[in-house]
């Protein structure tokens, strides 16, 4: 059977603000779809529900996974059913360490009924297995070492993001821009580390403005939201022309949404403060 | 390479039962009728069987008691000073092996798993049960050494000159209402010497344990660190959970020499209706380091401020102190600097956690004395409120009379950020486990500081304090 993440004609609400006004979206496992968008289009605010972010309100729609609405479970029992978002802005948790996050959060995933108090992943296990992955991904290990996100640099957050998403192994992973803020090398690294990790084995949702991290993760859809809408679906194609030429077409096609989407940018700083 | 990606103890299973809140049923051997006047001092002084000098020295402290007003600051003090138990001695002798102890003795030791620590690393044990050290120990190589690990009781007995030429000289009984009264019927606590060169390896530990409801336990300690030696003292507290309020009210004295240094470790758990009423001090001569590291999760009222007065130039104060306040519970913790000597260094980091309607206050001094030139003092406080029913104080009293000094103070106060939440919970960490995993973060640049045993246990306790299950 193949694995799916389903939206269906989901509204979203932050602050009494609709920001998505009926998504629709399948994603089935083992694909990779591209979501771009202009800036308050409602990219991130997508990725953050799908997660369980408390601070949206779901007006109406349904989120299934092979076919179970989640809208009811918590974040972390939507991850540990499989759902992964890796952080446009990967929150600072002081004097927690990246490893013992980490081993909890596996243990979590990998177990999804542990009560809390039962044993973790053995640590010679979890030791070896962190390793190999933070070989893969070229980091080096003093970095687990380091508080989760504080004081890392625009780049060490997105590669401790990839490190998390290679360690917990999703079967649905939604990558909010995790190119931004990274040279062009850089991109490319985190492009060749997704592929590397067994992207392919996920079904992925890429949040981006730019094609370099498609590159080693080619779409086979690309979905533009506009307004809180999906008011295009395409191939690779798509993805090409949008970072080329940017959404002028797409607007004119879509001239109330567009409108929506304008809207929507005045609520932006709301909605980056709930991001 | 070795990934040495963790040191965090395996965590044990939450909602285990309070291993703390137990009562021994125990037969005292005497105990003093309730309330406090001239004759049950006596009576104490008299059971003690003690020189004249320390009767009349109690005698002279009830008198200051009585003429001191209660601090009008800190927290509620709703005690009545006639409602108490002030001695209660509950064995007629004090065990050099656990198994001298009272049967009953023992095991509450054994279930607060001192025997244990004892035989896996600790240089020396006190234990004090009510108002008498039950148990002592010392290692051999110590003893040859020329170290006194001793009750405070024994001390005067065995030790008269060395004690009577300190006690009282860095905490004198005008102190503060408190201290007096701990000087007028004080029992029990520690007496340390080491002497000059002597470094201990392994931490000295006394433990303290109160039983009885209505209970008052009022430990004396000593330490005298002579010229370049060392020692580490620590301290546990528990208590039963009872209706009505006992209180602990213990004095501490901390003498460090010449190159001397002192590390004293607290955590202090007692049960949720003691008023844990405390006044430590230490004195740094030239170049002497004194470190208190003061963990406060326990009691329904603690009223603390560790202190070290830099005496002599190159002296150095460092004060780490951790408070927790749950329901019902108020943490008016703190510490205070002096700098009484040039080219004095002094820091307090103070962190404080404020969860269910609990309330954590900081209340600081740092003061730099006329003449102590070039002193630098800094003051980092930093509290984490857990929900809107919990609040945080931060009282700093900083006093400067010289110019030529270093001075900083950083305080910053935040509530448990719901973006951390979520991002904890979005890898599969249960809301419970995030906040636990962010408290632990909060206090891990303390935690790291202690002992291996001591940060497992603090985040032990700590996790239990998250679960509400603590008192």
């Amino acid at each position: 059977m193949i694995e799916t993440l389903e939206i269906r004609d989901l509204h979203v609400e932050i602050e009494g603000k609709p920001i998505l006004r009926g998504v629709n979206l399948q994603i089935n496992r083992g694909e990779t779809h591209a979501l771009m968008g202009p800036n308050g289009s409602g990219k991130s605010t997508l990725g953050l529900v799908i997660m369980g972010h408390p601070n949206y309100e779901v007006t109406s729609g349904e989120i299934l996974l092979n076919g179970e609405n989640i809208l009811e479970m918590e974040a972390d029992e939507r991850a540990r059913a499989g759902i992964f978002y890796a952080f446009q802005r990967p929150i600072a948790i002081p004097g927690v360490k990246l490893a013992d996050f980490l081993r909890h959060a596996t243990t979590n995933v990998r177990n999804p009924d542990r009560k809390e108090g039962e044993d973790l992943i053995p640590m010679r296990e979890f030791r070896a297995e962190l390793k190999e992955k933070m070989g893969q991904l070229r980091m080096d290990t003093d970095f687990a070492r380091r508080y989760v996100n504080d004081g890392f640099s625009g780049g060490e957050m997105k590669r401790a993001e990839i490190l998390q998403l290679a360690m917990l192994q999703p079967k649905f992973a939604i990558l909010d821009e995790t190119d931004s803020g990274l040279d062009a090398d850089a991109v490319r690294l985190a492009s060749q580390s997704i592929a590397e990790i067994g992207g392919e084995r996920m079904g992925l949702l890429i949040i981006t403005h730019h094609d370099k991290l498609l590159e080693h993760n080619p779409p086979q859809y690309t979905h533009v939201i506009v307004g809180g809408r999906i008011v295009e679906t395409g191939g690779p194609e798509l993805a090409a022309e949008l970072h080329t030429k940017g959404y002028e077409r797409i607007r004119r096609e879509h001239p109330e949404a567009s409108e929506a989407n304008d809207k929507n940018t005045e609520v932006e700083p709301a909605e980056l403060a709930g991001a | 390479m070795a990934l040495d990606i963790s040191l965090e103890p395996e965590q044990d299973a939450i909602g285990e039962i309070n291993k703390y809140n137990f009562r021994t049923e125990s037969k005292a051997v005497f105990k003093a009728r309730k309330g406090l006047d001239r004759e049950i001092v006596a009576q104490i002084s008299e059971m003690k069987d003690e020189p004249g000098w320390m009767r009349d020295f109690r005698l002279k402290s009830l008198e200051i008691f009585d003429s001191k007003p209660m601090p009008r600051w800190g927290g509620a003090l709703d005690l009545n000073f006639q409602d108490i138990y002030y001695y209660l001695k509950p064995t007629n002798k004090q065990g050099r092996t656990w198994d001298d102890v009272p049967e009953e003795i023992k095991e509450t030791f054994e279930k607060l798993g001192i025997p244990e620590a004892e035989r896996k690393y600790l240089a020396g044990v006190k234990a004090q049960f009510e108002s008498e050290v039950v148990y002592g120990s010392l290692k051999e190589d110590l003893v040859q050494k020329g170290v006194i690990f001793t009750d405070t009781d024994t001390a005067v007995r065995e030790h008269s000159d060395l004690l009577r030429q300190y006690f009282g000289t860095v905490i004198p009984p005008s102190d503060n209402k408190f201290a007096a009264l701990n000087s007028a019927v004080w029992s029990g606590g520690s007496f340390i010497y080491v002497p000059k060169g002597v470094k201990i390896e392994f931490p000295l530990q006394a433990y303290f344990r109160i039983n009885e409801e209505n209970m008052g336990q009022f430990e004396r300690t000593l330490i005298i660190v002579d010229e370049g030696a060392q020692v580490h003292y620590v301290e546990g507290c528990t208590a039963p959970m009872y209706s009505s309020e006992s209180l602990h009210s213990a004095v501490v004295e901390v003498i460090v020499k010449k190159n001397g240094r002192c590390r004293y470790t607290t955590i202090q758990n007692w049960a949720n209706n003691i008023y844990n009423l405390v006044t430590k001090r230490a004195f740094a001569y030239r170049d002497a380091v004194m470190e208190w590291v003061d963990g406060n999760l326990g009691s329904q009222l603690t009223m603390k401020y560790p202190a070290v007065y830099m005496m002599e130039p190159g002296a150095r104060g460092e004060i780490l102190s951790i408070a927790f306040s749950g329901k019902g519970q108020h943490q008016d913790a703190g510490a205070k600097l002096v700098h009484a000597a040039p080219n004095t260094t002094g820091q307090i980091i103070s962190k404080s956690i404020s969860k269910n309607g609990g309330r954590s206050s900081y209340r600081g001094l740092a003061k730099v004395e006329k003449g102590a030139k070039n002193a630098k003092c800094n003051v980092v406080c930093d509290a984490l409120i857990l929900d809107p029913e919990s609040r945080s104080d931060t009282y700093p009293y900083i006093e400067i009379a010289e110019q030529d000094v270093s001075i900083g103070h950083e305080a910053s106060v935040s509530r448990i950020g719901e973006e951390q939440l979520f991002y904890l919970m979005s890898r599969g960490l249960s809301e419970a486990e995030a906040s636990t995993m962010i408290v632990n973060g909060f206090i891990e640049p303390l935690v790291k500081e202690l002992p291996m045993e001591y940060a497992v246990e603090l985040n032990r306790l700590i996790q239990l304090q998250m679960e509400g299950s603590v008192g």
